[in-house]
């Protein structure tokens, strides 16, 4: 069973033109004529990865390597050291478990339970409906748990994300206990023999610690249900942020065990270069990507293919 | 993340001070720490560097003062610079007092737009203005329920068409802001990244039909150096009159408005720290500059204690500070100096990590005669060992100086406070 079909390079590569001209192209104005000066295309590849919110601690290391990389190198022209970079970015991106055949381990599990989770108004909701499509167009029994039960119309919102997709959803009235949602949710998923189960939350700030506290008991009640569920717990990145998603990464992941990244609104300018900053500090694999705010818009993160477009 | 910010800089000014004066080689260390904190806090590249400039060059030219050390001097600099760059003063909304003002809301997906139009319709309607919300959003789903549930919760009504046309919603709203007797319309709009065309014609139109007095952008204070793309995208477009940060009730740093500022030159109007409805706080450029920093106003409590203190009493007042050696006797002395710098809470309120309650409670700026009073009843070894006040001690005290023992108990314990707070500020790098 081949999940995620409708992953779409071309689109990947289209929704990354701005990183890979804002790299490349500068590398290539910087490289062509300078060639020889290495330190200045380093300076200016610093520069070009600090752009890219790459942050400073990893600018740095990346840096550091390609020197090391280059020492051995008779070849220090433009292709070379560009070769160089894309190589120690994608090994950085490996180093976290980021790969190109992930899929979901759908089959091992049923129900195959996945938590969403992350800050306010990162695309959590809109990714849920995305996975949820992907699974059902998939020939896959769905259901999704409306566990944002704080913020208002977030009920509706997941609603019309259900029936766009064309799955189950387990909803209670605003207010309610979030992990009292999840538990019917993957209850109702057991009994009703549901392939894939997928439980929103409310965005939450890493810094609050009544809401992460409140996270690790959504996550203890699924297990009441299906011991070792979540089978994936996602934290949803807004690809636009800056430093902070380091934090984010670090306080949720302290909080409740995440299996993966999803990456969103690369559709814009952003870069999403903090996902390197985490795939490389805290060995966090990216699994998806959101590239716009229609149900197909979302793509399973490749990392040979994310460094090929943005090195084209 | 904040702390980090604050030791990185501990670190810088441990490095400057004591070198007697601003030298190329000091600055040169310390700009590469700056450069680090503007990074690291989300300002743009080209920002930061344009930002290093200036203030190496202010440096530069200052000359140091004898009770100040390079490491202070540079912080208020840098701390001056990012202020100004920040917008010196508080910008208010262009609120008509007659007729309908419309302000319109734009941004990035997810920023916080709907929340923060619930929030701004909130306060404007506790300010006796009769807001009208309009749900222009056609795009996202339950957009508009969204802004309904908002506008219950606060009894503003919210204005929306099934049809799903924006620039009809916009143009109709104001019809019935009038026709109704609203004086104030908050149109919130789908959130849109700056590359789609067509989405960011829908509000040049808006724009165009409702003749906002005030357009506010969104911007979620996470940002990464991709703001200043989106805000020059926004501001060439529409050119959007005010900015508001949303989420800093988190820890970002919010490096992001000093860059957006410096390349659109808008002023930030708002900040959103919060979920609920009242989390809307108006921007002070010192507050933000000193969370960029990781420092309180330190700058400004040595600014201010060095244009009122003798130099080298400041420094030993500093240096006792420091130990946790400053006693009754150095109180004394200090109250005259005190009296003449302004109150004591408001010294109190600019010195970092000080909780609140303390600052509030603790310091009665009346008070400062009776404790004056009260330090002078007692014996010098009293003053210099303020342990040894036994009960006793006390009622003497407190006949000597016509006080009340209770009035004694509370300088002593205030004392006591402010020497723990002291120490713990001191512990913390607060004061250098
Ligand atoms: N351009 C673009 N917009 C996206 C993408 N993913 C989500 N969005 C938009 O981002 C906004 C917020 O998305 P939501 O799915 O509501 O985010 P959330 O994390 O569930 O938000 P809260 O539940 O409020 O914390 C919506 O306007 C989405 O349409 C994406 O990949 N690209
Ligand atoms: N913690 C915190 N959350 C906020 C703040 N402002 C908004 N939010 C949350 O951020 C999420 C997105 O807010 P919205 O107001 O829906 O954002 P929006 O810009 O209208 O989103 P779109 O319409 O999808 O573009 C919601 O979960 C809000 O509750 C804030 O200042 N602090
Ligand atoms: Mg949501
Ligand atoms: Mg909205």
């Amino acid at each position: 069973m081949k999940l995620f079909k409708n992953v779409n390079f071309d689109k990947l590569k289209e929704s990354l033109s701005k990183t890979r001209d804002k790299i490349v192209n500068r590398i290539t104005e910087t490289i062509s004529g300078k060639v020889k000066i290495d330190s200045e295309i380093l300076d200016e590849i610093e520069e070009i990865l600090l752009t890219s919110d790459i942050g400073f601690d990893t600018s740095y290391q990346i840096i550091e390597d390609v020197k090391k990389r280059l020492t051995g190198e008779k070849d220090r022209g433009e292709a070379a050291i560009m070769n160089i970079v894309k190589d120690v970015i994608y090994d950085l991106l490996i180093s976290g478990g980021s790969r190109d055949e992930y899929q979901p381990a759908i089959e091992t599990k049923k129900p195959f339970v996945i938590l969403v989770i992350g800050i306010n108004g990162v695309g959590k909701t809109t990714t849920i409906g995305k996975l949820a499509h992907n699974f059902k167009s998939s020939g896959l029994k769905v259901i999704i748990g409306a566990g944002d039960t704080f913020r208002v119309a977030a009920n509706e919102q997941l609603e019309v994300w259900a029936q766009r997709a064309g799955v189950e959803i387990v909803k209670k009235d605003k207010g309610s206990d979030p992990s009292s949602v999840a538990y019917e949710t993957v209850q109702t998923a057991v009994k009703g023999n549901y392939d894939v189960v997928i439980i929103d939350t409310a965005g939450r700030l890493h810094t609050k610690h009544n809401l992460m506290e409140e996270l690790k008991k959504i996550n203890r009640v699924i297990q009441k249900v299906v011991p070792n569920a979540p089978h994936e717990t996602f934290l949803v990145l807004d690809g636009a942020t800056g430093q902070n998603a380091v934090a984010q990464a670090q306080e949720f992941s302290s909080s409740v065990p995440i299996t993966g990244l999803v990456i969103t609104k690369l559709d814009g300018t952003a870069k999403g270069g903090a996902v390197i900053q985490i795939c490389a500090k805290q060995k966090q694999p990216v699994r998806f990507i959101g590239v716009g705010e229609d149900i197909q818009d979302l793509q399973t993160f490749s990392p040979r293919e994310f460094v090929n477009a943005l090195f084209d | 993340m904040l702390q980090d910010l604050s030791l990185k800089f501990d670190k810088i000014l441990k490095k400057v001070t004591g070198q007697g004066k601003l030298t190329e080689k000091n600055i040169s260390d310390t700009i590469r720490e700056i450069r680090r904190i503007l990074l690291d806090a989300d300002v743009n590249f080209k920002v930061t560097k344009e930002f290093i400039e200036s203030v190496s060059i202010k440096a530069m030219g200052q000359e140091v003062l004898a009770s100040l050390s390079p490491g202070q001097l540079l912080t208020k600099i840098f701390f001056d610079e990012l202020v100004t760059l920040l917008g010196t003063e508080n910008v208010s909304l262009k609120l008509n007092a007659t007729g309908v003002t419309v302000i319109m809301v734009v941004g990035l997906q997810g920023s916080g737009k709907t929340t923060f139009c619930g929030k701004l319709a909130n306060k404007l309607k506790g300010q006796g203005r009769k807001p009208l919300l309009v749900a222009a959003d056609i795009y996202r789903p339950a957009a508009i329920e969204q802004l309904v549930a908002l506008g219950d919760a606060i009894s503003v009504p919210v204005f929306r068409l099934e049809e799903k046309d924006a620039r009809k919603i916009a143009r109709e709203s104001v019809q019935e802001a009038i026709a109704k007797g609203h004086n104030t319309v908050i149109i919130d709009t789908a959130g849109r990244l700056h590359v789609d065309e067509a989405l960011m014609k829908e509000i040049v139109d808006i724009k165009e039909i409702v003749q906002p007095q005030e357009i506010l952008f969104v911007v979620d204070s996470m940002t990464g150096q991709d703001a200043v793309n989106s805000a020059k995208a926004f501001h060439d477009q529409v050119d959007f009159d005010g900015i508001v940060l949303t989420k800093m009730d988190g820890d970002a740093k919010g490096g992001c408005a000093l860059s957006i500022r410096s390349v659109v030159g808008k002023p930030i109007k708002y900040i959103s720290n919060g979920e609920k409805v009242d989390a809307l706080e108006v921007f002070f450029p010192d507050r933000l500059a000193s969370r960029i920093l990781g420092k309180g106003d330190v700058v400004s409590l040595v600014e201010k204690v060095q244009s009122e203190f003798d130099e080298s009493e400041a420094e030993e007042l500093e240096e006792k500070l420091r130990k946790n050696k400053f006693d009754f006797e150095d109180f004394l002395k200090q109250i005259k100096m005190i009296k003449k710098m302004g109150s004591l809470s408001s010294i109190m309120a600019m010195i970092p990590g000080i909780p609140a309650q303390l600052k509030n409670a603790n310091i009665d700026d009346n008070a400062l005669v009776r404790i004056e009073a009260i330090i002078r009843s007692m014996t010098k070894e009293e003053r210099m060992k303020p342990k040894i006040l036994n009960g006793s001690r006390r009622s003497r005290i407190a006949r000597g100086s016509g006080t009340s023992i209770q009035d004694v108990n509370r300088l002593v314990k205030q004392f006591g406070d402010m020497q723990t707070m002291m120490s713990r500020m001191t512990k913390r790098g607060g004061f250098r």
